[in-house]
């Protein structure tokens, strides 16, 4: 059993909800990545997603665009974020870590050549957000050989016969995104993810994150009723974002602490 | 036409792309999940509509009295003797409505909105030229029309963002990334994902996810279909080389579409080498690129050690982008085409050429494939014939023609 079907099982037993916070490894500095990795788990992350820098991050909004292009001043490369991965696996071996980025840069350096080091540093799953199923055979199943969990997205749009064929490639969990647009739009609807969440659960038996537009405690506790996971991204770009300097982990703390108690108040 | 001598990686007849959008390697739908059901939707649209009667003759019909076309070919007589080689002919795709090649794109996609019920239509542009023809099709079908830019093209392209807002389309700065065309892509595809209901994508090139590229090229390939009955009208037979500008490719897809199986005419596509291609600051992606995936699609691109996308660098602003349509990426490797690179200056030299010799203002992107011709033309006899798609004309440039000459308007 891979690490984050282990964290999932777990907390299914357990009858909790998952938090998966997404930073963007090298925002603002590659200095903070492993003082932020850290703190997140410190203050409930029980899976947390490491954005991989690209310079055309066409699925993201403005938000997490900002925080790529504070990374890329620094040249985070794809090397480096697996490397910071290995660093933090030094002193936490139980968190899985999911690395989330674009294509080009992983097809750059050989997808071979990426699952080797990817799992030989400690990461656990990938999600490429611009390979839908049918362009990455090759890739899901070297990814999977590796013993990885390749993680696919599904949207509100995706159709009944779509999502089985990302139920028959998707390992680890499954990503919702609970609505139209980019990363970090302003509204959610839970009413609407509550009714194609048991449409998904019928093509794929494995957990559902539900992201984009949770922006605080009662978004988190809304979609934690519905949704096995919580994937949190923008909005705690934005609390690194309006940080002063060096104020940025006590305030992503703060704020991940305030979202791991709204999804834990729904257990009781 | 002798269909035997097509390169081998190529189907005979070329039937290309394949129901997933690939020409090859290339091609194909990398998108993130969210933009996939309306891809789809358009690939559905756009296969019930391509062949149909009332559409097909609808576009015809708005491509003859609208546009203006079949535009001419003019045999450059006076700039063939002075050259002394081979003969050349331009295609006049300067003479269009709205001034270039663009139109005959966005006159395709915009009926198929209308078609599509889709009152909105939006776009990216770098200089702006297909910014104006998109609004002006919005203009001329009565949709909103918004127009995503890099604010650094606004600034150097001041007239065209009016000529859009005359046009009555609102123009959205962008402000990430190099605030140039890539980033008003990126941009635009988000207004997509976001308002994929209400709104149609135009985007200009042969680039983008499938079935952009072939959709692009098939709307285009007007160009090329004339040149097959014209050509023989003028000296009997095919040309023996046809020549076209590359950035995105959607003009030279135009005219090379048709001209694929006639394989005794050379195609040869002509990028933008900006400073040189040793100095680093150009946009010649099929000459220096290598593959990868970028805006829906794997093709050649500018990219540096860690797979990130550079900056380019071109005095025409129409090739200043850092990938090329998948289609041109498989003609290269198949070595169907061939691609060549000419610099801002040898652009800049064929430019003034054509101007007082011919008493045509060729667009900066059209006059690098002026330069091609001229540096090609003196090697040949001269019962050779090369056809150039003179794909815009060059009203747009008068500032940036100006400032290189030390002159200010």
């Amino acid at each position: 059993m891979s690490r984050i079907a282990k964290v999932l099982a777990r907390l299914k037993a357990e009858k909790r909800k998952a938090l998966i916070p997404y930073i963007c490894a090298g925002d603002p500095t590659p200095a903070l990545t492993l003082p932020l990795m850290h703190g997140l788990t410190a203050s409930g992350a029980d899976i947390i997603e490491l954005g991989v820098p690209f310079s055309d991050p066409m699925a993201d909004g403005p938000v997490i665009q900002r925080a790529s292009e504070r990374a890329l001043k620094h040249n985070v490369s794809l090397k480096d974020v697996i490397a910071m991965v290995a660093e933090f696996r030094k002193t936490n071996s139980e968190t899985p870590v999911v690395l989330m980025g674009y294509a080009n840069p992983i097809e750059h350096m050989g997808m071979r050549a990426f699952a080797d080091a990817a799992k030989a540093a400690g990461v656990d799953g990938v999600l490429v957000v611009d390979y839908p199923p049918e362009e990455c055979e090759a890739f899901a199943a070297d990814v999977k050989e590796h013993g990885l969990d390749p993680i696919f997205l599904l949207a509100p749009t995706s159709t009944e016969e779509r999502i089985a064929a990302v139920g028959k490639v998707a390992s680890g969990y499954l990503y919702y995104v609970s609505l139209k647009g980019v990363t970090g739009s302003a509204t959610l609807d839970t009413g609407e993810v509550a009714k194609r969440i048991p449409l998904i659960k019928k093509y794929a038996d494995i957990p559902i994150g539900v992201g984009f537009g949770i922006r605080d405690a009662a978004t988190a506790k809304a979609v934690a009723q519905v949704a096995d996971a919580v994937v949190i991204g923008s909005r705690i770009i934005q609390e690194i974002e309006n940080s002063k300097p060096g104020q940025e982990v006590d305030n992503v703390k703060a704020f991940m602490a305030g979202i791991r108690s709204a999804i834990d108040s729904i257990a009781a | 036409m002798k269909p035997n001598e097509l390169p081998n990686d190529l189907p005979n007849p070329y039937n290309l792309p394949d129901a997933k959008g690939h020409f090859g390697p290339y091609g194909g739908i990398f998108v993130s999940e969210t933009l996939m059901h309306a891809l789809e939707e358009l690939k559905q649209m756009y296969a019930k509509y391509e062949n149909d009667p009332e559409f097909v003759a609808e576009f015809q019909r708005e491509l003859k009295h609208y546009v203006g076309r079949p535009s001419p070919i003019y045999h450059a007589k006076r700039l063939s003797d002075e050259l002394g080689g081979a003969q050349i002919y331009l295609k006049r795709e300067d003479l269009n409505h709205t001034g270039a090649h663009k139109v005959n794109n966005t006159m395709g996609q915009a009926l198929l909105a209308k078609r599509m019920g889709k009152p909105r239509v939006i776009a990216e542009t770098g200089a702006g030229q297909h910014g104006v023809a998109t609004a002006t099709m919005a203009a001329r079908f009565g949709l909103e029309c918004v127009v995503y830019m890099g604010s650094e093209d606004i600034k150097r392209q001041s007239a065209n963002v009016y000529r859009m807002k005359l046009l009555g389309a609102s123009v959205v700065p962008v402000e990430s990334g190099s605030k140039t065309l890539k980033d008003a892509l990126n941009e635009a595809m988000r207004d997509w994902v976001t308002n994929v209901e209400n709104t149609f994508y135009i985007i200009g090139t042969v680039a983008g996810p499938h079935p952009y590229p072939m959709m692009v090229r098939d709307f285009n390939s007007v160009v090329g279909k004339e040149c097959l009955w014209q050509m023989p009208e003028h000296i009997g037979r095919q040309p023996d080389a046809v020549l076209a500008c590359v950035g995105g490719g959607s003009n030279a897809m135009g005219i090379f579409y048709d001209y694929i199986p006639h394989a005794n005419v050379r195609l040869i596509g002509v990028e933008a080498a900006g400073s040189g291609i040793a100095s680093g600051k150009h946009a010649a992606t099929l000459t220096a690129g290598t593959p990868g995936v970028l805006h829906g699609n794997r093709t050649y691109l500018l990219q540096d050690a860690n797979g990130q996308i550079t900056e380019t660098h071109s005095i025409s602003a129409g090739l200043d982008y850092p990938g090329v349509g998948p289609e041109h990426a498989w003609l290269k490797d198949s070595g169907r085409a061939e691609y060549v690179a000419i610099t801002d200056d040898e652009a800049l030299e064929a430019f003034h050429k054509l101007c007082r010799v011919e008493g045509i203002i060729p667009a900066l992107e059209s006059s690098h494939a002026v330069a091609q011709a001229m540096k090609i033309a003196p090697t040949m006899p001269k019962d050779k014939v090369l056809l150039v798609n003179l794909s815009g004309r060059g009203d747009k440039d008068m500032h940036t023609v100006a400032e290189k000459s030390g002159l200010k308007l």
